[in-house]
């Protein structure tokens, strides 16, 4: 009798806290759900007043200030063209360093020095970006500047796409490294081996067996990086300036996606005006293009794993 | 012949191949003392410049429109308020989430919709977290800008991190643990109370400060929220306004005047400071465990 009451007081028990359990993990749809809710809400103000076309393709940015004819423009692009700017130089910079680097810790290093080097880089992912903006602003720039060529003497301004580039690559290079180590690792052995039998170096054998084997998951490292470099946020706002310009020279003043909503997110634009509706049209398109790599990128590990 | 003469016979550009590879050796190595490079003047420039401002009214003063009275209490106020609270809202709802995930969910659509959905959520750019927050908690809740719409906001941005830890460690719990447990007569509620979760308890915790540590230093979403003005006030219950010490640090970053950068730069090390010794905290319960297990 009381052995049977207890199991269904234990049974309902058990169906509460599997529902409790099973709302915590519906939290994180709903936060998805959440995201593109919102992002859409708001755009669809900035969306009523202004042409999808224009916003997407129009070569001009100012919403705040007024030209010479007291108009406003909408034109994204140079948002765009700043964003993929510093991202750029950021994978330049990333991409062979990181790359150079797992193929270092992953056919070359003893594990000594692997166990040593690792959670040192790794120490780079795990400063805050507003550190990386104190870096870039106060001492990449001044460096570049003390450079006694024409371009960085005296046309390189204080605010500049080059060293926030620059310095959001040292960021992001433990993220291609420590992501294309792992698919480097996971090559099975046995293919080292016959390629060693064959006489090859230590070189050939890394790059000619080794990185072709595991060349989606470097990719994906890539695209994982890269998309982390377009979402960055303070290091570009202190750094690149606050100068929306379609343009791809590095050193100039340009302004991100990131660094205008930054500009206009703190509390002094008013909820509901266009300028509000602004950064979420903004912010979607960030979203969107954030989003769209990373589930490339996703893709591309997932697919790999399942190669061996 | 020698050795080495057959060699070279057999192969006459091995010599060559060899050099190739010495090279590329040199290559691999300058491409790790970059990253080390960069790290070590990143670290030295801080210190040169924000050591001579570090000095204990730096953490009790409030922030000042003169440099040599300026402080961060108010930030150093907000970011403990915001972490608690974050802390508070995100490891019941992550550590759940876990639970559901790797003991309760039937592997259907359902199941994996969540699992890729929570690998996309980590890689949300910060400043879209704060779009949410100022959309929802600050806005539709009419919470305005205020300590709990930051940790709400917050708890959203790095419950993803704590959620992947969670499951790991919990997947990382022998499965002959839940069968001695059910073989005891134990519910399943029972098993996860009393025998999973106690034993993945450190690499939750280990999860968790690796969270915290992250949401720490996060000034973008918090710019957002926050009141971007300098407070001379510590807030004194969830509902007043705030500012977190990164936030304060862009704000010193960005006033053109020299002495400011410094001021920056002192409290990049209370930040830097105060993260290192999380992660060390981190790295101590991870070793102390698995010291532990390999007994």
């Amino acid at each position: 009798m009381q052995l049977s009451r207890n199991r269904k007081r234990g049974a309902l028990q058990g169906r509460i806290v599997h529902w409790l359990f099973f709302a915590c993990a519906a939290m994180s749809v709903i936060t998805t759900f959440g995201i593109v809710a919102s992002l859409l809400r708001e755009s669809l103000g900035f969306f009523g007043e202004i042409p999808v076309w224009e916003f997407l393709f129009g070569t001009t940015w100012s919403p705040i200030l007024k030209d010479a004819e007291g108009n406003r423009h909408y034109g994204v692009l140079p948002l765009v063209s700043g964003t993929l700017l510093v991202a750029s130089i950021a994978a330049a910079v990333a991409v062979p360093a990181g790359l150079a680097i797992a193929i270092y810790l992953s056919e070359y290093a003893p594990d000594k020095v692997r166990r040593l080097i690792k959670p040192i880089l790794e120490v780079l992912a795990g400063i805050p970006t507003v550190v990386y903006g104190y870096f870039a602003l106060t001492f990449v720039t001044p460096l570049l500047r003390s450079i006694p060529i024409q371009v960085f003497r005296e046309d390189l301004i204080v605010y500049n796409a080059l060293s926030a580039g620059l310095v959001m690559g040292l960021m992001i290079i433990p993220m291609v490294s420590s992501l294309s180590e792992d698919a480097m690792v996971a090559v099975p052995r046995s293919l080292r081996h016959a390629a060693y039998a064959l006489g090859g170096t230590r070189l050939e054998v890394s790059l000619r067996i080794v990185v072709p084997a595991a060349f989606s998951g470097i990719v994906a490292s890539f695209i994982l990086a890269f998309s982390r470099a377009i979402g960055e946020t303070m290091l570009v706002t202190i750094a690149a300036g606050a100068t929306p310009r379609l343009t791809f020279n590095p050193i100039e003043s340009i302004q991100t996606m990131t660094a205008f909503i930054v500009q206009l997110a703190h509390g002094e634009t008013p909820h509901g005006s266009l300028e509000y509706n602004t950064i979420f049209a903004v912010g979607l398109l960030l979203f969107a293009f954030t989003l769209g790599m990373n589930v490339l990128g996703h893709f591309l590990v997932r697919r790999f794993r399942e190669e061996y | 012949m020698a050795r080495a003469e057959i060699t070279a016979l057999l192969n006459p550009r091995l010599a060559v191949r060899k050099r190739i590879g010495t090279v590329a050796y040199v290559i691999f190595i300058a491409a790790i003392l970059i990253g080390l490079a960069g790290l070590a003047s990143l670290l030295l420039r801080v210190l040169w410049q924000g050591a001579p401002w570090l000095s204990l009214h730096f953490l009790t003063d409030y922030p000042s429109r003169f440099a040599e009275q300026a402080g961060m209490k108010s930030a150093i106020f907000g970011t403990v308020w915001i972490m608690g609270l974050t802390g508070l809202f995100t490891v019941p709802v992550g550590v759940g989430a876990a639970v559901y995930l790797e003991e309760y969910a039937p592997k259907n659509w359902f199941t994996r919709i969540v699992e890729v959905n929570i690998s996309n959520l980590a890689g949300v750019p910060s400043i879209v977290y704060g779009l949410l927050g100022l959309a929802v908690f600050v806005q539709i809740l009419a919470l305005g800008r205020t300590v709990v719409a930051g940790a709400l906001t917050m708890s959203l941005l790095v419950m993803p991190i704590v959620i992947i830890a969670s499951r790991e460690a919990i997947r990382a719990v022998p499965s002959t643990y839940r069968e001695a447990s059910y073989g005891l007569g134990a519910t399943k509620f029972q098993t996860v109370k009393d025998v999973v979760l106690p034993h993945a308890l450190p690499g939750i915790m280990t999860g968790t400060i690796l969270a915290m540590s992250r949401a720490i230093g996060e000034a973008a979403p918090m710019i957002a929220i926050s009141a971007l003005v300098f407070l001379t006030f510590i807030p004194t219950d969830p509902l007043d306004e705030f500012t977190v010490m990164p936030v304060q640090i862009y704000n010193w970053v960005r006033d053109p005047r020299p002495e400011f950068h410094g001021l920056a730069a002192a409290g990049i090390i209370v930040l830097l400071a105060v993260l290192l010794s999380m992660n060390a905290v981190a790295i101590y319960i991870r070793n102390r465990t698995q010291k532990r297990s390999e007994e």
